[in-house]
Formats: C-alpha cells, structure tokens, sequence
C-alpha cells in the first residue's frame, strides 16, 4: 500500500481503528496540552516528567501479578505508581535539604531503573516475550483499543470539568500561592488536586507517548502557547490545540511507518511548533523582535541624517543650500546602505529634496532635524544638572535618548529644565520649530 | 464593622516562635497592636519582617504561641485581613493582565467553585482607579513599572474590604509620585479606621509616615508611638545587632539534628 492511500484511509477516517487512535491522540494531546500550562507557569515542568517514569514499576508490576495484559489494571497500576513518585519527590524537599530538581532526578531515575529491571524479567519469563510492555516505553498509538478510548473520554470529561471548576483558583495558585493562601484557599488541596490530575493525564498518555517522552507533550505546547499570547485563558487553548495537532500528525506517521513508535513522532511535531512560535510569534518571537531592531535602526539612521543637515545650516539659519551626497556620508559615521536606504525614505516622506545626487532639507525636514538635536541637548542639560555629570560624559547618553524620548517626556523635560537655551558644550538648544507652529 | 469593635485589639500576637528547618528565626514575639493606627515595622536585613507578617498571616508553622484577630482565631477572621506581598514575590511576566491580578482578591469571597462575577470586576476597577491605574487595567503586567506593579498589588488588598491590612515593603523600589500614592491611599484607609502594619526599609521617612513604630530584631525591640520610641538609642538596640548569642544559638538550634 503506498502512503498515498495510507493517508487517505488515515484522514478520511472511515477506518474504525484509525477512528479510534485519531480520537484517543486527540484527547490526549488536549489534556496534556492544557494542564501541561500550569506546571509550564509555574517553573515545574519536570515534574510530569518525573511522575511519567515513576508509572514504569506500577505498568509492570500489575503484570507480574495478573500474569496477562488486561489494560485498565496495568494503567491503575501506573496510577498508583506515578502517585508513589509524586509523594516522593514531595518527601525529599520537605524533609532533607535537597531542591526540587534534584529530587525530581532521583525520583525519576530511580523509579525508572526500578521498572526496567522488572520488565526485563518479566520479558525473560516465556509468557511475557509477546506482552508489549515495551510499547509503554515509546509509545504506540495503534495499541490504543476501544475500551481504552472510553477511558480516555470518559477521564478527559472528569479533567474538563474540573479544570473549568478550578481555572480560577489554579491560576491564582501558580500566579502567587503565598496570597492565594492568606485568602484561606486550601493550597496544599490545590496543589494536590493539580498533581493528582497530571498523573492521570500521564497515566493515560502512557500507550499512545510513552513513559520516556511524556514530559515533552506536557512541556512543549505550553511553551509554544506562551509565545503567542498574553492571557492564560488563550494559552491554555493554543496549548491544548498544538497538543492535538501533535497526536495526531505523531499517530499518522507511525500509521504510515507502523515499526517506529509513537512517542518520538509526537515530540518531533510539537517541536516544530515550538520553533515556528519562537520564530514566528507576534511580539516574541525572534523574526518580530529582529524586525523592530531593524526598524528602530533604521528610524535611528534617518535621526541622524536629519540632525547633521540641520546642525550644517543652523548657524547661517539657512537649509536651502543642497548638500551632494558625498559630504554627507562624511558628517556621520553611515554605513553606505543604510545612508541610501534613509535618504530615500526621508525624500519619500517629504523630509528631504533631491536635486541629482545633493539633498535639502524641506521645512518639515528643518523641524524634525531641530527636534533631534533639541532632545540631545536637553537630555545633555539633564544629565548635567540632576546627576551632575561631567560635560564630558553627557554626549554618549544623550546619544542614545535622542531617538526614544516620547512628546510627553519631551514636555515634562522642557519644563522641569526651565527651557534652557544652551546645552552644557554652550551650544544652542533649538526650539523654534515649535514656536512658527 | 462594628462587630469587630468587641474591646479586643485588632492583632494580638502571644509568646510567638517561628522556625525555618527548626532555625528559629522570630523568638518569643508578643504585642498587641491598637486600632486604627498606621504602624511601621522596621529592622535590618533578616530581622524576620517579612516572616512576623506571613506568621500573622498563618503562612508559617508556628514553634509556639498564637494570633489573635479581635481576640479570635485567625481561620474565622481571615476575610478581614488584606494581604500585600512583596513584589518580588511573584513572576510577572505571568499571562495575565492588571485587572484580572486585582480581581483575584475577590477569591476569599467567593464560594467553593464560584468564579468572579461582574461586581466583582467592578470593584476591582473601583480599585484600579483609587490607585490611579484605571489606565492600564488591560496592559499585560510585565508591561508595567515597578510602581505600577506595586499599585497593582494595592488595589487587590483594597477589593478584600478588610479591616486590617498587612502590607510587605510596599514602598520598595517605588518611584517618589507612587510612594506619594501609595502613602496617601494608606492614610485615607486610616481615616476609615482601618489598621495597617507596613513593613518599611527607610529609616529616614518613619517618623514622617507613621503613628506608631515596631522596632523588629529577631525579636521584639519596641513597639510604640513614634514619638514616644522612635529614637537613637532605641534604633542602635535594633540595628546594633549586639545580640550575637541570639543568632548564634539559633544556628545551632538548626544544625540540631
């Protein structure tokens, strides 16, 4: 069968069992996708990583009693062992020195090593070698089976209803616990509730991802969420959205590649969510933020266009000589580009004249230039008078304030300094661009 | 709140202790705090401000001794006790905005699973705008000054409607036109009434801002009018830190095993 086919059976999703592994993905990215959020919030992710691994003995451990695989009572076990974990690494903090990350480490390594040795014995003894234990590792979607979906509805509705029951009281609770408890919320409750809640979205992630990559559905969306917005409301729906989007794209290739398993697919598709938010995310990300940089570069350059013209006429209070290019370039230290660059965009926005290759200021040009050099001189008058700086060392500071300093600061500046008319180099502060206005 | 106005003191602390791994870090605190005053705490770095105030608070396991408000246990009279952290307290680049932070002093109100309703909201802008930051009610808090953060903080005291306000270094790293806020909104809740404990880092300005003055070092130093205890020798019994064999034994009471 080619994938071609493959994909189209998948998608459609006329097929019974791939209606089933698409449900029970879905499902699960969604939870581990929303309360991943407030582990994510509050600086605890490894904690679901911890608690995934700690499942490890109870899976095999339920096993080796019943002596066959019956689903619910391998996942029961996993429950109780990933609870185990949790009052474990509890108990480390609480009552020896140690910090959480270090408790988390041996918790999760511990434990871990404690379900390998059980699972290679039981896969040592004759009856175990077909058990597909060792899916829990990886993960497999396809083991997902009917009853397990009615597991996984039935658990999503429980942790559904009780995060739109808690919402309010969870954020509080990773926002500022201290205050949260002055108010007489029960925290230590809280916190339980929220622990108890992540073991059983472990323990239900355990066929479809995996023990060992667990975490990663926990962590991963939410940090992608956290790029695109604000609020936590909207977050823990995004999360909840790129968890999906991973189960299923992780459940479609290993329904392509049914060897591979799971767990790996799903980490590869939220990790290239993540990188797309961290690239592409409005505000934080790093293609938005690179672009604001530039601009501000950019706005910074024309500054300084604007300023050198002006400072050349403003002795003679004449700007109607045109400057040839060349002589500007050398008024500044430009980069050739970024001189090209801005001396279009000013001639563009009626700032500057072009006559060949020599430029003029227009008059809007001639204000916008004495603003500059104004708010340089006046963040120089500043400097000196309030933190009685040196003349000297005015100049690079005021630099930098000349391009960022808003009308309001502007005024409170203007006003607090009394309208001074030289700068501490005795040079002229100009303000007539206001008064023609 | 005439309820309240049963005879008792606002705050009484008895023979209190407080212990971090078994360190005592608080010894044998006693006082009981009169109604309707502004009080100022001070003491050095470590002197166990902060943790007098989550003590009061019922944050903290106490070692001994109890917390009285109005002469009841804490549990029954948390509702009248506003709580103002210190900043630093929280991460906030957290996703939320100021209006949804202030709202959340509504919380102590509202049943088991009750959310916020739309008076609660209402309040919480009330608050907002008695703190001037009506404004910035949907800025994302990371995108506020400290101050602002800091007036953010108030207001959600100020939507509990307590009687009694426990305040943690409200005026640290604060710009001069939110300390006068802050200072001006802490006097009109005194004008109500209220009593406040404010923990305060500038010596220089106690005697300026408050009624009465608790001297903190470890143990109590003094508690008082300012004009009756707020002087040199008593601030050299609370800074001079000639009390070495205090800290000295409580080390050693934490390395106990």
């Amino acid at each position: 069968m080619d994938y071609l086919e493959l994909t189209a059976r998948f998608f459609s999703l006329t097929d019974a069992n791939v209606r089933i592994v698409v449900a029970g993905s879905v499902l699960l990215g969604a939870i581990a996708g929303a309360f991943g959020c407030f582990t994510f919030l509050q600086k605890r992710s490894l904690i679901g990583d911890a608690i995934a691994h700690s499942t490890l003995p109870g899976v095999a451990f339920a096993f080796l009693i019943l002596g066959e695989k019956q689903l619910h009572w391998l996942l029961l076990g996993a429950a109780i062992s990933g609870w185990l974990g949790a009052l474990a690494f509890n108990a480390i903090v609480r009552y020896s020195k140690l910090k959480l990350d270090a408790a988390l480490g041996i918790v999760l390594s511990v434990f871990f090593g404690l379900g390998i040795i059980m699972l290679t014995f039981i896969q040592k003894s004759g009856a175990g070698a077909q058990s597909g234990l060792d899916k829990f590792l990886f993960g497999q979607a396809a083991a997902i089976g009917r009853a397990d979906v009615l597991i996984l509805a039935i658990s999503g509705v429980v942790m559904l209803l009780a995060l739109l029951a808690l919402y309010g009281r969870l954020k509080l609770l990773t926002f500022d616990s201290g205050f949260a408890a002055s108010l007489g919320i029960n925290v230590g409750l809280l916190q339980f509730i929220l622990t108890t809640l992540l073991v059983v979205t472990v323990t239900i992630g355990l066929q479809a991802v995996g023990v060992v990559l667990m975490s990663a559905i926990l962590i991963i969306p939410a940090a992608a969420a956290r790029q695109w917005t604000d609020k936590l409301s909207k977050m823990i729906l995004l999360s909840a959205l790129f968890g999906m989007i991973s189960g299923i794209l992780g459940a479609y290739i290993s329904f392509l590649k049914p060897h591979f398993p799971t767990g790996p697919w799903i980490v590869i598709v939220a990790a290239l969510i993540f990188s797309l938010s961290i690239l592409f995310a409005p505000q934080r990300g790093l293609v938005s933020r690179l672009r604001r940089h530039l601009h501000n570069r950019r706005s910074m350059t024309q500054d300084h266009i604007l300023k050198v013209l002006f400072k050349a006429g403003m002795d003679s209070r004449s700007w109607k000589e045109f400057t040839p290019r060349m002589q500007i370039a050398q008024m500044w230290s430009f980069t050739k580009g970024e001189l090209g660059r801005g001396l279009r965009k000013l001639v563009a926005k009626g700032q500057l004249k072009k006559e060949g290759n020599m430029y003029r200021l227009t008059e809007s040009g001639v204000n916008a230039g004495a603003r500059v050099t104004r708010l340089h001189r006046l963040w120089e008058v500043y400097l000196a008078r309030y933190l009685e700086l040196p003349q000297d060392h005015v100049h690079r500071d005021a630099e930098e304030m000349e391009h960022i300093i808003t009308p309001e600061v502007e005024k409170k500046l203007e006003e607090m300094l009394g309208y001074p008319l030289l700068d501490p180099h005795q040079q002229e502060i100009p303000y007539f661009d206001k008064v023609e206005k | 709140m005439s309820e309240f106005r049963n005879g008792a003191p606002p705050i009484e602390v008895h023979d209190l202790t407080v212990a971090y791994r078994k360190k005592p870090v608080l010894w044998d605190i006693d006082f009981k705090l009169p109604e309707g005053k502004l009080i100022g705490m001070v003491g050095p770095n470590g002197a166990g401000k902060s943790t007098l105030i989550k003590a009061i608070m019922g944050l903290l396991p106490l070692v001994s001794g109890f917390v009285r408000i109005y002469g009841k246990p804490l549990e029954s009279m948390r509702e009248i006790i506003g709580y103002v952290p210190q900043r630093e307290s929280v991460d906030w680049d957290f996703p939320t905005d100021a209006l949804d932070v202030v709202t959340m002093g509504r919380y102590g109100k509202l049943s088991l699973f009750g959310r916020p309703t739309a008076g609660d909201k209402a309040k919480a802008m009330d608050a907002l705008k008695k703190v001037g930051m009506s404004d910035f009610a949907n800025r994302q808090i990371s995108q506020l000054s400290g101050g602002q953060q800091q007036r953010v903080f108030l207001a959600r005291a100020l939507v509990q409607d307590a009687q009694i306000y426990l305040m943690d270094e409200p005026f640290a790293g604060v710009d001069a036109s939110t300390e006068k806020a802050i200072l001006e909104l802490l006097h009109e809740l005194k004008s109500k009434g209220k009593t406040l404990l404010v923990v305060h880092h500038d010596l220089n300005t106690v005697a300026e801002y408050f009624d009465w003055v608790m001297l903190l070092n470890l143990r109590l130093v003094k508690l008082g009018p300012v004009n009756e205890i707020f002087n040199n020798e008593n601030l050299r019994l609370t800074y001079g830190g000639k009390l070495n064999l205090l800290s000295e034994m409580a080390e050693k009471i934490g390395r106990t095993p």
